[in-house]
């Protein structure tokens, strides 16, 4: 590959386009918002002049247009055929009257249900978690893009900031630490105190939370470029007075939780803060355990690195997030979830087993035999709590089918649940001693952990994002972009992981074949390819999921010119009542 | 149920159930492995620019791509001698307060493994060429560049490494490419990755999972190895694919007189204890001692080279071969 015709390579051109794209758009946009701008501006000017010209109304004039406005104002009462007696529905069965008034070219899904009222501090304090969520959601796909194009185009730039190896850790903490466990956090500040039926005990906490997180991942970001990391550990590269922050963040959210919960009205704790809670204690374990800098020589060092890197997804982000999914599935579909002793079974069972399987990322390595084997019966183990979870959202959606086509946020569910099911069961399939010769050090690695954080969680958290979003603000998001936010994002998943998950088997075999490296190397060169393709996908379907987060908590501002009389004499009304008060 | 309903017995609970596994499958396991493993007799703790290089290496996040560890199963004998022992890393502490023990064992071979990587291929011009620009020795590598590495400077100064960067690489450039320190370090902490011998006696673990051996069908090659996979893993990154070598670092071997002439001896000697009689070119390391390499790889090698590239030369047998390096392995053990 000689650099200077790269740019001739067809699979380059298809990345740039698919690049370009985004940005042309984006560009639009703008464009089309600085239109808006400039345009009210001139529409201000001129409703000034307006309000000058009407403040003077001759009397006359003002008569004239009294007149008009019964005039226009005249109607039948429509009640000449019913008469004066007002019907009554004392039964209620006329609800949710819709009508359709136009040709549907989009299908029109149901809006979002009013619910209970949420102190406006609290959804303020929400909205802040989760808008520094998409941001660092944007941010660190962005980065994860760039990452993607480097293996097809290695010499895109020569930065030290940006080259390879320091780059690739800022991708996967952003997004872990800064997009899924700050959404994470801002949900369960909507859960928390709605199933323990009592207002959170600390907005305050919220806010100091939401900044020590912030704080870490910003200057852990920065580090990483810098070249300051902890060595080499998976998800364990900012150092530990970084992540202290973080973990300080954590700590003092789940105290307010605790304490939330220990003032509950209701007699049960749901089960939601059950998973909830357990996932922010396990998540400080692990991290004081992994951090903790006074041990781990030699192999230590890799063994509390799996049990580290492997909690970290299985106990913080997945946990986490089905105990979210228990309470918004069986609220979203309207009827209970399936089984509670099933939700109970999964909980105990992802505890028992989840936390031997750390070291399977290890297998054949120098930690010892039996270590290894312990990993690979608990990965088998997972089968159960895999099964329970996904059995009982399933049958939570048994004879809600028919709402799926009719909502925008079900289908997020309902791809994250597959994608639990099967990236959860594929993660034990990699486990055992064969599958490991083929896969490990692969690329299929790579296809797993999207599958499974952008399978499972990102679409988890989407769904719940934009259940309660609409709700806090009362703006909807439009159905079109959601849509294609959606489609984008899956079909990007699909074309990022599948080939890579093709041309890895086709190198561990090469491998395992005894060829030289470097054509395992140019055998990837394609399936690479696929990825940057499979990516920008995905990263153009965030950018439309920001997009959708900015109009559904942005203030609608609209400057109407009054034209009709009804109008006109309405402004002047109220221009007059100012003018009085004013004096 | 009293015990689901109370949040402080069920969240101990949790967190008790949590702990107690936690304590089992990482602490113990963890203190039982540093406590108990000391690095081998033969074991040397790196020089002061090789554990400088280190922190470059980690700095720089090679272990991204790179892993190393050498597994107990076959297809991991290309990167050591034998399958890597808890004693290989017990050496490796923490870097310091701030940073973690870094083993950097990796779990993504996007690159090949650097366990034996100064065994494997110690040459220092090609490590700092491949290290400013990986495509000029490897076409096909997408490793990344790393010219910050080094200076653009007018003069060779008194202890400046220069780098002899081919043309097409180097637009723009006008003045000698010098390796400044940080190169220099990364080189020396890539070249002394090394396994360590076990001590006499000990016998080496298994590798797991053996290749089928398959019975080779060619009857004219006499049942010699593909040469050109060997040329491929052993000899190309010097040498090229295409036999042309790289002008002003490693001489070509197309239309060699080495290579094509009869003096076997001598092309055996150089293969298996390397080459420095030319000063226009890099020196070569003993790539056949280095890699283990038996009298049938090096003769078709040998076989590869001489019948390769329009070089069209009388091939050898694998008893000629043997004989040449039984004699060498003789001579140097005297």
């Amino acid at each position: 590959m000689k650099i200077e015709n790269i740019l001739n390579e067809w699979g380059i051109i298809i990345t740039i386009i698919l690049i370009a794209i985004p940005v042309i758009v984006a560009s639009i946009i703008v464009i089309l918002r600085a239109n808006t701008v400039v345009s009210n501006y001139f529409k201000k000017k001129e409703l000034e002049k307006f309000n000058e010209y009407i403040k003077d109304l001759h009397p006359e004039e003002v008569q004239k247009l009294e007149q008009r406005k019964k005039e226009l104002e005249f109607a039948l009462s429509n009640n000449e055929l019913a008469g004066e007696t007002t019907p009554i529905d004392t039964k209620g069965l006329i609800n949710h009257v819709s009508q359709v008034e136009a040709l549907r070219f989009i299908e029109q899904k149901k809006k979002s249900q009013p619910r209970p009222y949420i102190e406006p501090q609290l959804s303020k304090l929400i909205l802040w978690y989760l808008g520094c969520a998409t941001f660092w959601l944007v941010f660190g796909t962005t980065v994860g893009e760039y990452l993607g194009i480097k293996f097809v185009a290695p010499d895109v730039d020569h930065y030290s900031w940006l080259s390879f190896g320091r780059l690739r850790p800022v991708h996967t903490n952003a997004v872990f630490w800064g997009w899924a466990s700050l959404a994470m956090m801002g949900l369960a500040y909507y859960v928390i105190p709605r199933v323990s039926n009592v207002p959170i005990a600390s907005i305050k906490t919220g806010y100091r939370s939401l900044i020590l997180i912030n704080t870490s991942v910003i200057i852990g970001s920065i580090c990483l470029m810098a070249g300051i990391n902890n060595g080499g550990g998976e998800y364990r590269e900012y150092i530990w007075p970084v992540m202290a922050l973080f973990g300080i963040g954590i700590l003092i959210s789940l105290r307010n939780f605790f304490k939330t919960i220990a003032k509950r009205t209701n007699k049960e704790i749901y089960v939601s803060n059950w998973y909830i809670i357990s996932a922010m204690m396990y998540l400080l374990v692990i991290a004081f355990v992994a951090y903790w800098p006074g041990w781990q020589r030699g192999l230590g060092e890799t063994i509390v690195q799996g049990y580290y890197m492997h909690q970290g997804v299985g106990m913080w982000f997945m946990l986490f997030n089905l105990g979210l999914m228990y309470y918004f599935l069986p609220q979203q579909l309207n009827r209970p979830i399936y089984s509670y002793s099933l939700g109970i079974l999964a909980f105990w069972t992802q505890i028992l087993f989840y936390t031997l399987i750390g070291t399977h990322h290890f297998i054949f390595s120098a930690i010892p035999w039996w270590l290894q084997t312990v990993a690979i019966v608990g990965s088998a183990g997972m089968i159960i709590p895999v099964v329970a979870g996904t059995t009982n959202f399933l049958m939570t959606f048994k004879g809600s089918w028919n709402k799926l086509s009719g909502s925008y946020t079900l289908p997020f569910y309902l791809i994250g649940i597959i994608f639990y099911f099967t990236g959860s069961l594929q993660g034990t399939a990699e486990a055992f001693r064969f599958t490991n010769l083929v896969w490990h050090f692969t690329d299929f690695t790579v296809a797993h952990s999207h599958l499974t954080m952008y399978g499972i969680i990102c679409f988890m958290l989407w769904g719940f994002i934009y259940t309660i979003v609409p709700r806090l603000t009362g703006n909807e998001p439009p159905q079109i972009t959601v849509g294609a936010h959606f489609w984008l994002a899956l079909i990007g998943l699909i074309f990022y992981s599948f080939p890579l998950m093709y041309g890895a088997t086709l190198r561990g075999l090469m491998w395992m074949d005894g060829k030289p490296f470097i054509e395992s190397v140019e055998l990837m060169a394609p399936y690479w390819m696929w990825r940057a393709i499979g990516g920008s996908l995905m990263w153009l379907s965030h950018i439309l999921f920001a997009y959708n987060f900015y109009v559904m908590v942005r203030r609608k501002e609209e400057i109407i010119i009054p034209e009709s009389p009804i109008d006109i004499l309405k402004a002047k009304l109220e221009l007059d009542k100012q003018t009085i008060t004013n004096k | 149920m009293e015990f689901f309903d109370n949040h402080k017995k069920l969240f101990r609970s949790a967190l008790g159930l949590f702990l107690l596994l936690t304590l089992f499958v990482a602490i113990i396991p963890a203190l039982n492995n540093q406590e108990n493993n000391a690095p081998l007799p033969n074991y040397e703790p790196s020089s002061e620019e090789a554990s400088l290089g280190k922190k470059s290496f980690i700095a720089n996040g090679c272990v991204a791509c790179h892993t190393q560890q050498v597994r107990n199963v076959d297809m991991d004998k290309m990167w050591g001698k034998r399958p890597g022992i808890a004693a290989d890393y017990a050496g490796i502490t923490r870097t310091d307060f701030w940073r973690n023990t870094a083993t950097l064992m990796g779990t993504e071979r996007t690159g090949p493994d650097l366990t034996n990587i100064g065994t494997r291929q110690p040459g220092l011009a090609w490590n700092l060429l491949h290290l400013y620009q990986p495509r000029t020795v490897v076409e096909k590598s997408i490793m990344p560049a790393y010219p910050w590495l080094f200076e653009i400077k007018n003069e060779i100064g008194k202890d400046d490494v220069e780098v002899i960067v081919p043309d097409e690489f180097r637009k723009g450039i006008n003045g000698k490419i010098i390796a400044k320190k940080e190169a220099l370090h990364l080189v020396a902490y890539l070249q002394s990755l090394k396994q360590t011998p076990l001590p006499e006696g000990k016998i080496p673990m298994e590798f797991l999972y053996k290749k089928k051996e398959s019975p080779m069908s060619d009857g004219n090659k006499a049942n010699l190895p593909d040469g050109q996979t060997l040329y491929t893993q052993n000899c190309a990154s010097c040498h090229q694919a295409n036999g042309e070598g790289l002008k002003g670092a490693f001489p070509p071997l197309k239309g060699s007189s080495i290579v094509l002439e009869d003096n076997l001896e001598l092309f055996v000697d150089i293969i298996m204890r390397g080459y420095d009689a030319r000063e226009e070119y890099a020196v070569m390391n003993a790539v056949g001692t280095d890699n283990n390499l038996s009298p049938e790889e090096v003769t078709a090698i040998i076989n590869h080279e001489k019948t390769s590239w329009g070089n069209n030369a009388k091939t050898v047998t694998s008893d000629d071969v043997k004989k040449i390096m039984d004699y060498i392995k003789q001579a140097s053990k005297k």
